[in-house]
């Protein structure tokens, strides 16, 4: 007797809790295999790099942290790094360390987030709870430095926004010391756990070479046991004077990327308490009146300072003919700006390499002949934020 | 290779018919081609021993309306082993179609299909040449100079008809484009200074 073979077409998301925002994944289902997966992206599309083009660099910068809303800093890096290298900028080295220090607390809110939310995607809550009360604590970091938890539009071409404000270093490195500890409670709860290695092990497994084909980065290279980060191979800001270790995976598996990014974090512990240790004292943005807005006390007395505030905020500054790619070592894998300037204050061209949008790309590779319970899996481990990918 | 010097020599002596223009900027190498050269040149990057330009990292396009060849592609590939990156370019007319990347990157397909969805361009030889991040029925293409900032149409409620539908934009003041025309020149003087 032959069986008719039935293939059924299933609607995952646009509005699933485990899609990790707005994902329309079609998926086609042979009983419970998945035979196909069709992402339909672009939900959250607000247009990003169009209004871009229409904004002077200083306006452009908030719109990075709507991004990968959840690591808000390592993004506007990218765009401060490009626009520095085109104007050949010098920037501070205390601005270099607040940059680098701020970027590893972006890295920790980021995989915390993902660590966390993929346990609750295979059936762990507490982790979650666990996990997002020293986010919470992270992000009032970032409340104290620029004024805002999320949407922190604080680094400029030239260095950063504002000097760290009286007591918040010493405050970091407090957390510095605590957060190993929760880190293990955090592995207590998952590594060794028998559900969570059986819905993490040896599943959505990406070979070497498959995940250069699919121009994966981060986690999802190293995970997959290419030892490649940039900020050890193109080292920007103060990275080449930092000690850290790049952990990197052996079978490309989602535990594989969730150890990885277990031990990131610690690493970036290391870095921050390093950065803080040799923070140096002097100025936080350039002193160059043609990049950087004068001090607010200048501005009641001199002239010059009042011009240069007034053009700073209404025209901005020019950036002259140029094309650049820069990239930075985000949470998520390499984010990109590829930047054209035309010689005005506003860019010709902005294209943003958001490392998502490749992984996304992949799913249908990773999940197929995979169980249908393994979609948020696979989907939790690939770190997918739709800021990023729909831009 | 090991240096961005050797590197764009050798490129230039292997695929020198090939080759427009080439010159090293920001720790990278930048190529000019012509189109029909595309898929000799990144299959050669790509499994050439001395160059192992094995990732794609991001294709795009430039609009330049008032040039006659109006869209610039770019690609961008990274090589792990020797740490170097490089940028290929060339330019096309409004309503050429060029070939697909996907037979040799296979995360060509959706960069593809965004430069498609935002451009308009079209791609011989794609898989699933569909847009990806615009809305179903949508009708233009948003990263074309031409295209307006606040788009054609509007999406809400409607108690009425009970479902979502879809209007011309009506906006109460239209979004201003200030020209600061100034006569103030910009930062090249840091240049000059360093220069000096």
């Amino acid at each position: 007797m032959t069986k008719e073979k039935k293939t059924l077409n299933l609607n995952f998301g646009p509005q699933h809790p485990a899609a990790h925002g707005v994902l329309r994944l079609i998926l086609q289902l042979d009983g419970e295999v998945v035979e196909k997966a069709d992402p339909h992206i672009g939900l959250l599309h607000r247009g990003t790099e169009k209004l871009i083009e229409n904004k002077t660099y200083i306006q452009a910068v908030p719109y990075f942290d709507r991004l990968d809303y959840v690591a808000p800093m390592n993004q506007e890096h990218a765009f401060a790094l490009a626009i520095e290298k085109i104007l050949e900028i010098e920037v501070p080295e205390r601005a270099k360390y607040i940059r680098v220090i701020f970027c590893e607390i972006g890295r920790i809110l980021s995989h915390i987030l993902n660590v966390t939310t993929q346990a609750m995607d295979v059936g762990a809550l507490t982790p979650t709870l666990w996990g997002f009360e020293e986010r919470e604590k992270l992000m009032g970091f970032y409340e104290r430095v620029s004024g805002s938890r999320l949407h922190a539009n604080y680094f400029r071409a030239g260095g950063v926004h504002k000097d760290l404000p009286a007591g918040l270093d010493s405050d970091i490195d407090e957390f510095c010391n605590k957060f190993p500890k929760i880190i293990d409670d955090l592995e207590t709860l998952l590594t060794d756990n028998r559900i969570f290695k059986q819905r993490n092990v040896d599943i959505g497994i990406v070979s070497k070479q498959d995940a250069l084909d699919y121009s994966f980065s981060g986690v999802m290279l190293r995970g997959s046991g290419v030892a490649w980060d940039l900020r050890r191979s193109q080292p920007y800001d103060c990275y080449d004077a930092l000690e850290f270790k790049i952990p990197v995976g052996k079978n490309g598996d989602c535990y594989d990327r969730y150890l990885c990014r277990i031990e990131e974090m610690r690493e970036s512990v290391k870095i921050i308490k390093q950065c803080l240790q040799n923070l140096p004292k002097g100025p936080i943005k350039t002193e160059d009146g043609k990049i950087s807005p004068p001090p607010k006390k200048e501005i009641k007395q001199s002239m010059e300072a009042l011009i240069h505030h007034f053009k700073l905020f209404t025209e901005g500054y020019r950036v002259e003919k140029d094309e650049i790619y820069t990239a930075v070592e985000a949470p998520k894998g390499e984010f990109g700006v590829y930047l054209i300037s035309d010689g005005t204050s506003k860019p010709y061209k902005c294209k943003i390499r958001a490392p998502g949008f490749t992984h996304l790309q992949a799913m249908d590779y990773l999940i197929k002949g995979h169980m249908l319970a393994d979609v948020p899996a696979v989907l939790g481990s690939m770190d997918i934020v739709f800021g990023e990918v729909d831009r | 290779m090991k240096n961005l010097q050797d590197l764009e020599k050798y490129i230039n002596s292997e695929l020198s018919s090939k080759i427009n223009n080439s010159f090293i900027k920001h720790d990278c190498v930048y190529l000019n081609i012509d189109h029909d050269e595309l898929i000799d040149v990144t299959s050669f990057l790509k499994t050439n021993n001395e160059t192992k330009f094995r990732q794609l990292i991001e294709i795009t396009a430039v609009d330049y309306p008032e040039n006659e060849n109006r869209f610039k592609i770019v690609y961008l590939l990274l090589s792990h082993e020797y740490n170097q990156r490089i940028i290929i370019d060339y330019s096309i007319k409004e309503k050429d179609s060029i070939t697909s990347l996907t037979s040799i990157f296979p995360s060509a397909n959706w960069m593809e299909r965004e430069v498609f969805d935002m451009y308009g361009i079209n791609f011989k030889n794609h898989p699933d040449l569909r847009r990806i991040l615009t809305d179903y029925g949508f009708e233009g293409h948003p990263l074309r100079k031409d295209f307006p900032l606040t788009g054609h149409n509007e999406v809400r409620y409607s108690e009425e008809q009970k479902k979502v539908i879809y209007e011309p934009v009506k906006l109460e003041q239209n979004y201003r484009n200030f020209d600061y025309e100034s006569p103030w020149e910009g930062t090249k003087y840091i240049k000059e200074i360093k220069k000096s």
